[in-house]
């Protein structure tokens, strides 16, 4: 048997910045909305960390390293598509326009959140400005799901396309089995945008799949698969790009496998340095895909320093306004337990929500926890 | 003895069991060099190697899937779920196989094994890191469900479970893993499966309760104390099998009687523990079993601390079925 060399991963950008010619398919202010992106995302990312660190939410992911994958698949989606995403998505959903506050009041928790405060922090939920389907914690139950939605657009001769977002550790749960299965058999206009980021937690690789890539995995099931640089913003946009053509024109479903690197712990509750090996880290660090961004652009003569500096102000302003509000929106009413459990409140549960009303009037609210979560 | 978290004594327990017989493998998401995301299995790959404690691929199906097939071939498995709520992939190996596979197969091949994972809220969690999921599991003949509430408990059940011939779902209570300590044996003492623990004597109310209920339940019989009301709280442990006569004993003695428990009430534990009352000990009842229970809802995240019962919900509750 011959072994088979693992391929290099798709590139659109030389690490300098150059694109040979290649068109992006984006004007200059779409590519500076990019990287603005790029920049709230960040922004966004720090914001929390300090307010975890100083115990003002719970709990956090930080998106540093994989920006690009994000931007640049969203980039190639249009308002009216579907994203059924991971927690690690910051910019899909800042991309088309969800407001730092919006997601700021998710961290928060608080009575403004679009899930009532329900829903642990980073687990966001939107319709507008357009589907960022609401994120579940067990990992893979939402990749079936995005083929169903996919296939509905498909019976409806609807022109639209569902793309689902999911990490290295997401390809060994049974929803990837079933939705790449299922896809290929319906010819489902749906992208699998597969965020290899080295590591699932403290597992790295090639402790979750004896394949020499997760891109490969696409054969197996007939559907397209693509291994893509994902810290390359415009090569990520392409595979998309041309994933998202596939299934508007009836050419089913792609697997796209974007190679990243989680610059950070899992979350604001893990510490990478018990088992992430500083070399791959300092290795990654030159492959910054803001940084590679940002060469790409000044190539193309659309940036320089003072761009950066400009809106790299602009956006934490508005981050940094956004934690402020929500952090002073008050908390959502005892009401939001009872509801939206059914969409008509059964007698048990008015019974039930009477109870605690009348327990928190005559004794008051109980305490309530520091709120730090340990992962 | 040795003061420990109830965390340590989780490690004490399959440290000690690891190293009295070698077909004991811990193994699960992120158990091997990380030690687990509570640390639960810190230092085990250190002391063992990775050929007994190891992380596995992110599929609880194949965790759990593997350990059947391991502990019908002479393995002793102790698998680790990271959270309870993640345990539905693997609920068919669970339900299924592991539980039904000595019946099904006329007693020819068993599945000793352990499932190890942290249940139960308190940590703002929300919806999928909170869940008290023991009802699913204890309406499943064929598996043994145990909870430890306190140090001593957590190693010594712990050693019993991986002692035992048939599946035990161990059910840590994550609330508890750092806040509560005690003295635990330093060798090994298994606390047999099918026990009660009484945690404070009482005549005139009896508090049935679990896992993180108990410190709870224990707080409330203190403050009922204060008003003169003397409350029996009981550590059920094992919720299946349940000691059935242990329980319908304590009922007797005060014939007043609450149970406590995180999970939704409807179908919850409570009713299991209300039922067994009613049927074979009514006589005894001065007052309505009452169920303090987490609400018929998913399990809320800013507002968890009016969801998980408290204190005061409990001693309303002993003050309600004393002054019945
Ligand atoms: C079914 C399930 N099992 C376990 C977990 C706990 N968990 C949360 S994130 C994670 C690792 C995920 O890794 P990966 O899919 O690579 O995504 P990444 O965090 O790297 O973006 C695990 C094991 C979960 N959320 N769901
Ligand atoms: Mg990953």
């Amino acid at each position: 048997m011959t072994p088979i060399s693992p391929p290099e991963p798709f590139t659109v950008t030389t690490l300098e910045g150059a694109a040979a010619g290649h068109d992006p398919g984006l004007q200059p202010d779409e590519l500076i909305h990019a990287y603005r992106t790029l920049l709230t995302v960040r922004a966004f990312d720090e914001v929390c960390m300090k307010l975890q660190r100083s115990g003002r939410i719970g709990f956090s992911i930080p998106n540093r390293g994989i920006e690009a994958v994000s931007v640049g698949a969203a980039s190639a989606l249009d308002k009216s598509d579907w994203i059924f995403p991971s927690y690690r998505d910051f910019g899909m959903a800042l991309y088309h326009g969800v407001r730092p506050l919006e997601m700021m009041h998710n961290m928060f928790g608080n009575g403004a959140d679009a899930a009532k405060g329900r829903q642990m922090s980073v687990h966001f939920s939107f319709v507008e400005p357009l589907h960022f389907v609401s994120i579940s914690s067990p990992i893979g139950t939402h990749l079936p799901q995005a083929v169903g939605a996919a296939r509905a657009f498909q019976m409806r001769g609807e022109d639209r396309v569902c793309l689902a977002s999911f990490g290295d550790g997401g390809t060994s749960s049974l929803g990837f089995h079933s939705a790449l299965n299922f896809a290929g058999v319906w010819r489902a206009p749906v992208i699998f945008l597969c965020q290899n980021n080295g590591w699932a937690i403290s597992c790295p690789s090639a402790k979750q799949t004896a394949s020499e890539s997760y891109a490969v995995k696409a054969q197996a099931y007939g559907i397209e698969g693509v291994l893509v640089e994902g810290n390359d913003l415009l090569a990520v946009r392409e595979a998309t790009r041309q994933a998202v053509e596939r299934a508007r024109s009836g050419g089913g479903a792609t697997l796209i496998e974007a190679r990243t690197y989680r610059m950070g712990g899992h979350s604001t509750s893990d510490d990478p340095k018990r088992y992430v090996p500083a070399a791959e880290l300092e290795a990654w660090e030159c492959k910054d895909p803001v940084r590679w961004f940002e060469r790409y652009l000044a190539g193309v003569e659309l940036w320089d320093e003072g761009l950066r500096e400009r809106l790299e102000a602009e956006v934490m302003a508005e981050v940094d306004g956004a934690a402020k509000e929500a952090e002073q929106t008050p908390a959502p009413g005892l009401e939001t337990i009872f509801s939206d459990v059914y969409r008509d409140l059964p007698t048990h549960l008015r019974r039930q929500g009477q109870e605690s009303f009348e327990m928190a009037q005559r004794l008051g609210d109980p305490a309530a926890g520091d709120g730090a979560f340990p992962l | 003895m040795t003061t420990r978290t109830l965390i340590q004594a989780v490690n004490d327990g399959l440290r000690s069991a690891m190293r009295a017989d070698d077909s004991v493998l811990v193994f699960g998401e992120d158990v091997g060099p990380k030690g687990g995301v509570f640390l639960a299995t810190e230092g085990l790959t250190e002391e063992f190697g990775e050929q007994r404690c190891f992380d596995t691929p992110l599929s609880e199906d194949g965790i759990i899937g593997t350990a059947v097939g391991m502990a019908m071939n002479g393995l002793r498995p102790v698998a680790e779920i990271q959270f309870q709520d993640f345990i539905f992939p693997a609920f068919d190996q669970i339900v299924s196989e592991a539980a039904k596979l000595r019946y099904r197969s006329g007693g020819q091949y068993s599945a000793p094994m352990v499932i190890r994972t942290p249940y139960g809220g308190g940590i703002r969690g929300g919806l999928y890191h909170s869940q008290s999921g023991e009802a699913y599991f204890c309406h499943t003949p064929g598996l043994k469900v145990v909870i430890p509430s306190t140090p001593a408990d957590a190693k010594g059940l712990l050693l019993a479970a991986i002692a035992d011939p048939d599946p035990v779902l161990f059910l840590e209570p994550k609330a508890l893993y750092r806040t509560v300590k005690g003295d635990v044996p330093d060798d090994d003492q298994p606390v047999s499966l099918s026990s009660l623990r009484v945690v404070r004597q009482g005549s005139d109310v009896t508090v049935f309760c679990y896992g993180a209920m108990v410190p709870v339940a224990s707080g409330a019989a203190e403050a009922a104390a204060e008003k003169g009301i003397s409350v029996n709280v009981i550590d059920l442990r094992t919720l299946l099998p349940l000691d059935e006569e242990g329980v319908l004993a304590e009922a007797r003695k005060t014939g007043r009687v609450v149970t406590v428990h995180e999970a939704p009430r409807f179908c919850g534990y409570g009713a299991e523990i209300s039922a067994l009352i009613a049927e074979n000990a009514i006589e005894y009842m001065e007052a309505p079993v009452r169920r303090v229970a987490g609400f018929d809802t998913p399990f809320p995240n800013t507002l968890e601390h009016h969801y998980i019962p408290d204190q005061r919900r409990v001693l309303d509750a002993i003050e309600e079925v004393y002054n019945f």
